[in-house]
């Protein structure tokens, strides 16, 4: 304790040095005055010897905790273990779910709409989810599955009037041939390699969409794309929201649904098995090739399909909205959230998009909250914020219990 | 005595690593019911021998052929790995290979991949068949834990287990894919002599009861000599020996590679 105090008293000594000639000292030009600013000096030094303390003070806690982890008893959280109590499970999820339903009645157009791009991050999170927290391919191109999906739905609208729902099913089977044409020439990749080449796919199809005027009309992008049709029912803009608003809560069931099945099925497995280590993981008889292929084609699939919910809801889109950074922060939300679990990616996905809309005052800070965050998170939780809880099985009886996180 | 049925025939078989000829034309032979090892001095290319015959390694020359019991024979030289596990060849590994971050329930239900069939679509809809044969894996692979005495430990996650009881989960997970033959490399790298005679107990135990022939490298010559016949004896990426136990114990080429040559003063 004294060590930490002497220490962090140190770093906060060094620091007033360090910063003495841009807080302290202000020279004044007009008046030939220079001007010394000691209060400041007394701020960082309160500061960064509050920083410091509680640095180490974070340090030490983690440290403890990976003694305790490194002598084989995993103490688990109070939050997982009432995750994994089925009861308070399902209360919850009924909970959830009539938020979830009232809340265009409760909450204005402007909540819904902001609430419908946390939704898309929601589905574009699970299906990365597929590709990096299961099967532990990294992916940073993911946007453009998400862009392949908007821009079916823009030009088969444009170009042929075909409508929303016609084209959803469409932009996710087209979202998934994406993934297999993506997936071929790295399947002997890994690691870093991984990264670049996807990186530069994600680059192409944003370029390609930049620059083939023809095809795509270019930067200015396709105006006036149909919003989503119900029964040939007009609609005014809130009515189309709310309408907006629920097929994006469909679509998240979907999602959660479908990747939870299968996570905990015998294709599941082989993903995660990939993961941990693929020599074994192919000695053990699991085709790499389609396993690999799977896994992208699976992830970009949820990609295509909200992309074409996406032009349908802002009824425009250009390439400025597929960049990397909408990649990054794809990824961001599986990370933080926690790889491999569906609950800590929708958390992740919420907190990354709808932080930043309530905080709009912050709005300049936004970037480098982000990153601090993520540096924090890697250090204190890298397995994010809720850790995947793995399925328990009943290897007596004929009945199987499904317990999934 | 009838002749036994062959199972595993490696005829010559070379593997280059550039200008290294890490196996130098090595042949061996593997019959029914037989507990085969494979011995030799650190780095006479055991384990790339093994990693040939399992797929891992396109060897350079020479034949690999596999005669399943009633079912036409294969060469295996150039089949990927997954290929040769689908054919009836198991595996473990010198340096353990668990999947960590699965429960050892899980882990050896990834053996059961390769003889299951459920696909995506079929998985998302969870219909009875698929539901069936879910029950069915858990319960073989629940049944092959007790075999290996790891039933205690189901639901932990595979990093948290003892050494000793990894290495019987790695053969847990190969017997999972239903092999007639196992190849395993240095089960009991690491084991103490108590580790080493259970694991005895349970090569034996495959060996009879499962009628899985078994072809093992191994440097506990205790382990060896008492359960395995034939040995076979490499040096440098050659064959320089094989025969029973006893004949390999007097074998002086054996005891030089291990000893040293005897040198004239």
């Amino acid at each position: 304790m004294l060590k930490d105090f002497r220490q962090s008293i140190l770093v906060s000594i060094w620091f007033v040095f360090l910063t003495f000639p841009l807080m302290v000292v202000r020279v004044n030009t007009t008046e030939q005055l220079v001007e010394w600013r000691w209060m400041n000096l007394v701020w960082v030094a309160i500061g960064s010897f509050i920083l410091s303390y509680l640095w180490r003070y974070m340090m030490a806690r983690q440290q403890a905790r990976e003694k305790v982890a490194d002598s084989g008893i995993e103490k688990q959280s109070k939050v997982q273990l009432l995750l994994e109590d089925m009861s308070f499970r399902y209360k919850a999820m009924a909970v959830l779910l009539v938020f979830a339903l009232i809340f265009p009645l409760v909450f204005d157009t402007y909540q819904s709409t902001i609430m419908i791009s946390a939704l898309i991050y929601v589905v574009l999170g699970l299906g990365l989810n597929i590709t990096v927290g299961l099967a532990g391919l990294l992916d940073l191109g993911y946007v453009a599955f998400f862009a392949v999906g908007a821009y079916a739905y823009a030009l088969l609208n444009y170009h042929f009037g075909l409508g929303f729902w016609t084209v959803l099913p469409v932009g996710g089977i087209l979202g998934c041939l994406f993934g297999v044409i993506l997936g071929f020439p790295i399947l002997r990749l890994r690691g870093d390699y991984l990264a670049i080449v996807t990186l530069g796919f994600g680059m192409i199809v944003k370029i390609v969409l930049e620059n083939w005027d023809d095809f795509s009309f270019g930067p200015s992008g396709i105006a006036n794309i149909d919003r989503p049709g119900l029964f040939g029912i007009d609609m005014n803009i809130n009515g189309s929201t709310t309408y907006i608003y629920y097929i994006m809560v469909a679509m998240v069931i979907f999602t959660i649904f479908v990747t939870m099945r299968l996570r905990n099925s015998r294709i599941g497995r082989a993903w995660i098995a990939l993961r941990e280590d693929e020599i074994a993981c192919v000695a053990m008889g699991i085709d790499m090739a389609r396993t690999k292929l799977s896994a992208y084609a699976l992830g970009a699939f949820w990609a295509g399909m909200v992309g074409v919910l996406f032009a349908a809801k802002t009824t425009f889109i250009n390439p400025a909205s597929f960049t990397f950074m909408e990649s990054a922060i794809i990824l961001s939300i599986v990370v933080l959230g926690g790889m491999g679990s569906i609950l800590g990616v929708i958390l992740g996905a919420f907190i990354l998009i709808l932080l930043p809309e309530y905080l709009r005052a912050f709005s300049e800070y936004r970037m480098l909250a982000f990153g601090a965050a993520m540096v924090l998170m890697m250090i204190f939780r890298p397995q994010g914020i809720i850790s995947n809880i793995r399925q328990k099985y009943e290897y007596k009886g004929l009945k199987e219990e499904t317990d999934n996180g | 005595m009838a002749e036994k049925h062959k199972l595993l025939e490696v005829k010559g078989l070379t593997m280059d690593f550039g200008g290294l000829r890490a196996v130098d034309s090595v042949s061996l032979e593997v019959h029914e019911g037989e507990i085969a090892a494979l011995i030799g001095p650190n780095g006479a290319g055991k384990t790339t021998f093994f990693n040939c015959i399992t797929g891992i390694y396109t060897p350079t020359k020479g034949d690999i052929l596999l005669h399943p019991k009633g079912l036409e024979s294969r060469r295996l030289n150039g089949l990927k790995p997954n290929k040769v596990t689908e054919m009836g060849l198991a595996r473990t590994f010198q340096n353990i290979r668990l999947f960590h971050d699965m429960t050892v329930l899980e882990n050896v239900m990834i053996g059961r991949h390769c003889r299951t069939t459920s696909g995506i679509l079929h998985s998302i809809l969870r219909g009875k068949a698929v539901r069936e044969e879910e029950q069915q894996i858990v319960e073989t692979s629940y049944q092959l834990l007790e075999k290996v005495g790891l039933a205690e430990f189901t639901n932990e996650f595979s990093k948290n287990l003892p050494y000793g009881a990894q290495r019987r989960l790695e053969i847990a997970r190969a017997l999972a894919t239903e092999p007639f033959l196992l190849l395993l490399d240095e089960p009991a790298a690491g084991m103490n002599p108590q580790e080493t005679a259970d694991l005895d107990h349970l090569i034996c135990k495959i060996s009879e009861e499962e009628q899985i022939a078994i072809l093992l490298i191994e440097h506990d010559m205790k382990l060896v000599m008492n359960i395995s016949n034939p040995i076979y004896v490499m040096e440098y990426g050659k064959k320089i020996a094989e025969g029973a136990p006893q004949q390999i114990k007097d074998n002086p080429k054996v005891i030089e590679a291990y000893l040293g040559e005897e040198t004239d003063a």
